[in-house]
């Protein structure tokens, strides 16, 4: 650990997921001085969240199916060098002098006593994530209809559930390990309704056959549901949330091949939440930000090129998990210990375990293929836009409805999200599109297959900063040796 | 099979705690997020947009779409889903922007 | 494909949109090409002040008096959506050398025809309730407004009845053997025409090379800070006596000067940075800390609110700091209106004015002498 402000790390890790926590404890045990930071207080990302430990749950593992792998990274991180520094947002990432990275973070979560941090470090691995991609329809924005993943979070960390009797919808493998887990928690889930048909798999039985362990997953899932009598309802959609001040019913809609409704088929499901979502898009605006190269995903999303080694386009710059293309926590962590192990031999020459090495190549690249055909067997479909009626807000911040967006495209010369952002504010809220971006790219092509933008959304500001500290003067505030930011937000396990 | 999500994980939570929203009492548990203390209050919505004056609640649940945001103690625009409840934090429903007292 | 007008306009920004819709009511046919969407340059990246404070008694200002003129006409026919808004500018300074600087220029501007009013120090309150107590007062320009420009540039385009063709880059200017000019090359065919504007900004060096002629054009960098959204608590476009040093530099180093804005949806914009580093996007957190350390020294409520994006643009930079207005006297038919700086929303209305009289031999409404594009042939910029 460095024991001056001056000396920097040898690896920053942002994220402290599965991508995150192998890349650090790998780098560590390897010899580095690691500076791990992550937004949350507590480690495990988005797949791992757990509750806090004041809730004293007993037996987090009963909503982690892989709760064990997870618990031996933690300790595996518990046991090392790595500095944490947990509760921590991180704004921007900054190219300084002599090959030197700046991590420029906000301590605190969300507001009350923030202040600056910067870390200094010669590498720096992304291992940010993803987020959920929402296909807008009438009555998105009514209290109780939620993320999937949101539903799930909620659930992992706070015990909470947004209802009682929860349909879940959309598409991607996530919606069967949502209901499954809501279901496990006492709600009751009338239906499950995924866009896609499933039979879209069996294009791609090379890759199943290969993951073997996916398709037992599947089937845990498949048989809580079934035990949970679950009704599931493929090629098929919300289409509307009813309700006036919050969620009573939904309409779910068969779908024809390019997922537009097919008429007539609208059966409307009482149900006091909702919880939605279309797969996950990934989470690299630190690494557009420095300017790594990305690439589009079989599923119309953006994330990031990286090389054999984990590494992107900027040298210097790794990244690991959800960054590099949606794939889930195994596949996570295995990048992250490649990350962490190429990392080592860059800065230090720390020889590698070629045999290691090759084995986490070949479970990385089968695990990637397989990744790649659940994207396209869930990949949205144009005809999604025909959900929409025009009054829907398709910008759930700024309330742009869907026909000022239609308007922007075809009066208006916008082409694309970004113009459609400066012409109607869609984009232009607090969550700076993450929520509206793939719907608002949609709907700028017309509804075309054209509606992936070009390039991935700028977000130089990953996350808001108060002008106070943004303001604040430079140096004031290095965290290289500042004990006081280990495990700030505190109690971590 | 579990009834609750507590059951399901076998939760002995500290003591509860109470906070309010909007001047009404809710039960809250130590470790859980603002949002999560609401939802197992049944509220779903403490803020009103800035257009249209709708209610929302939390959506993401994990800090990315900025719908959750409430008034907490008197600070606006924080998320729900994030914060940490404690012992006393009085939510208020959050109309618009939140910073009305700043207008000219 | 081949198409034909009187008139190509190169750029759909809102100089390329106002040059349209200008040209089309003087009765001539215009097409208008652009490589990208409408407003996808500078113009998406401004600010959208129509100012006249800022400006020394000369040529700019005379094009900015002319512009307040017409945005305020073209508010009228153009919808709300275009967010005009004749808020005013309040400079102010932080003591008493300042306010001397301020009112030597204020006297110059009055001659002009500017409207300037002198604020004493306890009267600032009365104009912007939330302004730092300590300055020394401050000049209030009643002629200084606002528009969104992306949209200014979309509705004026719109109401110009010209042709558009985005997401087609022009890759060529056409000429007869005598020179002249005839159309433009595009990626997908040619559109002929005897007059081709050169309206893309800072790109208008570019242009002006594939035509066979130069424009010393360069991008200076500006970042502008974002806000949460938040109710009306700045009034005025206000900022510092400063601002006006820096838009007239010619330094390539970074320059900060707070300039700040309320906005009809919400958030307040922060600016101006400046700074000569090519096309290069990547985030100048030093541009950011001046940013944000010199807006919340004018308005220390600012401290707790949340800066939610930020984002660059470049500015078309002519080292004289006056657009290129008028015929290239080395191109016959190849006409330049780039090169406004700062100010391309502002003064985008008297430009486009001035180039639909020139190419309709109509009367021109100011001298367009200081700005022809001939003081920068053979090769000694003025």
């Amino acid at each position: 650990m460095p024991d001056s402000a001056s000396e920097p790390y040898d690896l920053a890790v942002i994220g402290a997921g599965c991508a995150g926590l192998a890349g650090a404890v790998t780098a560590s045990e390897l010899g580095l001085r690691v500076c791990l930071l992550d937004g949350s207080g507590q480690v495990g990302g988005q797949f791992f969240r757990h509750p806090a430990p004041a809730l004293g749950a007993l037996r987090p593992q009963a909503l982690h199916h892989d709760w064990p792998a997870f618990a031996a990274l933690r300790q595996r991180l518990e046991a090392s060098d790595t500095r944490r520094l947990l509760g921590h947002q991180v704004w921007t990432v900054t190219r300084g002098s002599g090959e030197l990275w700046t991590v420029h973070a906000l301590s605190g979560v969300d507001g009350g006593a923030e202040r600056p941090v910067r870390v200094h470090a010669r590498a720096v691995l992304l291992a940010t994530g993803a987020y959920e991609r929402q296909l807008p329809f009438p009555g998105w924005t009514l209290p109780g209809v939620v993320a999937a993943g949101g539903a799930q979070a909620m659930l992992k960390s706070g015990l909470a559930l947004p209802g009682k009797r929860i349909v879940v919808a959309g598409s991607g493998p996530l919606l069967l390990a949502v209901a499954s887990s809501l279901a496990a928690a006492g709600a009751q889930v009338p239906a499950i309704v995924e866009a896609s048909g499933y039979l879209r798999y069996v294009t791609h039985a090379r890759a199943l056959v290969a993951n073997p362990r996916k398709v037992l997953q599947g089937a845990v899932h498949g048989a809580s549901l079934l035990r949970h009598r679950v009704r599931p309802h493929s090629r098929s959609a919300v289409t509307a949330a009813h309700g006036t001040d919050r969620v009573e019913a939904v309409t779910v809609s068969r779908l024809d091949q390019d997922w537009r409704p097919v008429p007539g088929t609208g059966r409307r499901i009482s149900c006091d939440a909702l919880a939605v979502g279309h797969g996950l898009v990934p989470q690299i605006e630190l690494a557009t930000g420095l300017g790594c190269a990305t690439r589009r995903t079989p599923d119309g999303t953006h994330a990031l090129v990286l090389d054999g080694r984990q590494e992107t386009s900027v040298p210097g710059v790794w990244a690991a998990g959800e960054t590099g293309g949606v794939g889930g926590w195994e596949l996570a962590r295995v990048e992250g210990e490649l990350a962490g192990r190429a990392v080592a031999f860059r800065l230090r020459g720390v020889l590698v375990d070629p045999a290691r090495v090759r084995e986490l190549r070949r479970r990385r690249d089968r695990m990637r293929a397989f990744a790649d055909a659940m994207a396209v067997a869930h990949a949205p479909r144009p005809g999604w836009t025909h959900w929409l009626d025009d009054d829907t807000d398709v910008c759930r911040c700024e309330e742009v409805t869907a026909r000022r967006v239609r308007e922007a495209a075809a009066e208006l010369g916008a082409r694309d999200a970004r113009t459609v952002k400066l012409l109607t504010r869609a984009g232009m809220g607090w969550c700076q599109g993450r929520m509206c971006a793939a719907a608002v790219a949609c709907l700028a092509a017309g509804g075309g297959d054209e509606g992936v933008p070009p390039s991935p959304e700028r977000r130089p500001l990953a996350v808001p900063v108060p002008l106070g500290l943004l303001g604040s003067p430079a140096g004031a505030d290095e965290a290289g040796a500042d004990e006081a930011g280990i495990n700030e937000a505190g109690a971590d396990e | 099979m579990a009834r609750t999500p507590s059951e399901l994980v076998r939760a002995e939570p500290g003591p509860p705690f109470e906070i309010t929203v909007d001047g009404r009492a809710i039960t809250a548990l130590p470790g859980q997020s603002i949002a999560a203390a609401l939802w197992c209050a049944g509220v779903l919505a403490w803020r009103s947009t800035r257009g249209g004056g709708r209610p929302r609640g939390a959506f993401c649940g994990i800090g990315q779409c900025y719908d959750c945001l409430a008034t907490v103690n008197g600070e606006p625009n924080r998320r729900a889903c994030l914060v940490p409840a404690r012992p006393g934090d009085a939510i208020t429903t959050q109309e618009g922007h939140g910073r009305a007292g700043l207008g000219v | 494909m081949g198409d034909s007008s009187d008139v190509i306009v190169v750029g759909a920004g809102v100089v390329g949109a106002a040059c349209a819709y200008y040209a089309t009511r003087s009765g001539l046919s215009v097409t208008v090409i652009d490589r990208g969407p409408v407003a996808g340059g500078t113009t998406g990246a401004g600010e959208g002040n129509l100012l006249v404070s800022d400006k020394e008694p000369g040529p700019e200002l005379e094009l900015a008096l002319l512009s307040t003129r017409l945005w305020r006409e073209l508010a009228e026919p153009l919808p709300l959506q275009i967010e005009y808004e004749a808020k005013g500018g309040l400079v102010v300074a932080s003591d008493p050398a300042g306010m001397d600087t301020l009112r030597e220029l204020a006297r110059g501007q009055e001659k002009a025809g500017v409207l300037a009013e002198e604020i004493p120090a306890d009267r600032l309150a009365e104009l912007e309730p939330h302004l730092a107590p300590d300055l020394a007062g401050g000049f209030h320009y009643p002629q200084d407004a606002q528009v969104q420009p992306a949209l200014a540039a979309a509705h004026l385009l719109r109401a110009s009845d010209a042709r558009i063709r985005l997401g087609e880059e022009v890759t060529g200017i056409l000429t007869a053997t005598t020179g002249e000019v005839t159309g433009v090359r595009t990626a997908t065919g040619t559109v002929h025409a005897p007059h081709v504007v050169n309206a893309t900004g800072t790109w208008g060096g570019e242009l002006a090379q594939r035509a066979g002629t130069e424009l010393p054009v360069l991008p200076r960098r500006g970042f502008v800070l974002v806000t949460e959204p938040l109710p009306r608590v700045v009034r005025h476009k206000v900022y510092a006596a400063d601002y006006v040093r820096d838009v007239a530099s010619d330094s390539a180093a970074l320059q900060t000067s707070p300039v700040v804005e309320g906005t009809p949806a919400g958030p307040v914009l922060i600016g101006a940075s400046r700074e000569r580093v090519g096309f290069d996007r990547t985030l100048s957190v030093e541009a950011l800390r001046r940013l944000a350390a010199q807006a919340t020294a004018l308005f220390p409520v600012l401290a707790g609110v949340r800066a939610v994006r930020a984002y660059a643009g470049f500015r078309p930079y002519l080292p004289d700091h006056l657009p290129a207005i008028g015929r290239d006297p080395r191109v016959p038919g190849l006409l330049h209106a780039c090169g406004h700086e700062g100010a391309g929303i502002g003064l985008a209305p008297a430009t486009g004015a001035l180039i639909a009289g020139m190419l309709s031999g109509g009367p021109l409404p100011l001298d367009p002498a200081p700005f022809s594009p001939a003081r920068f042939v053979g090769g000694a910029a003025p």
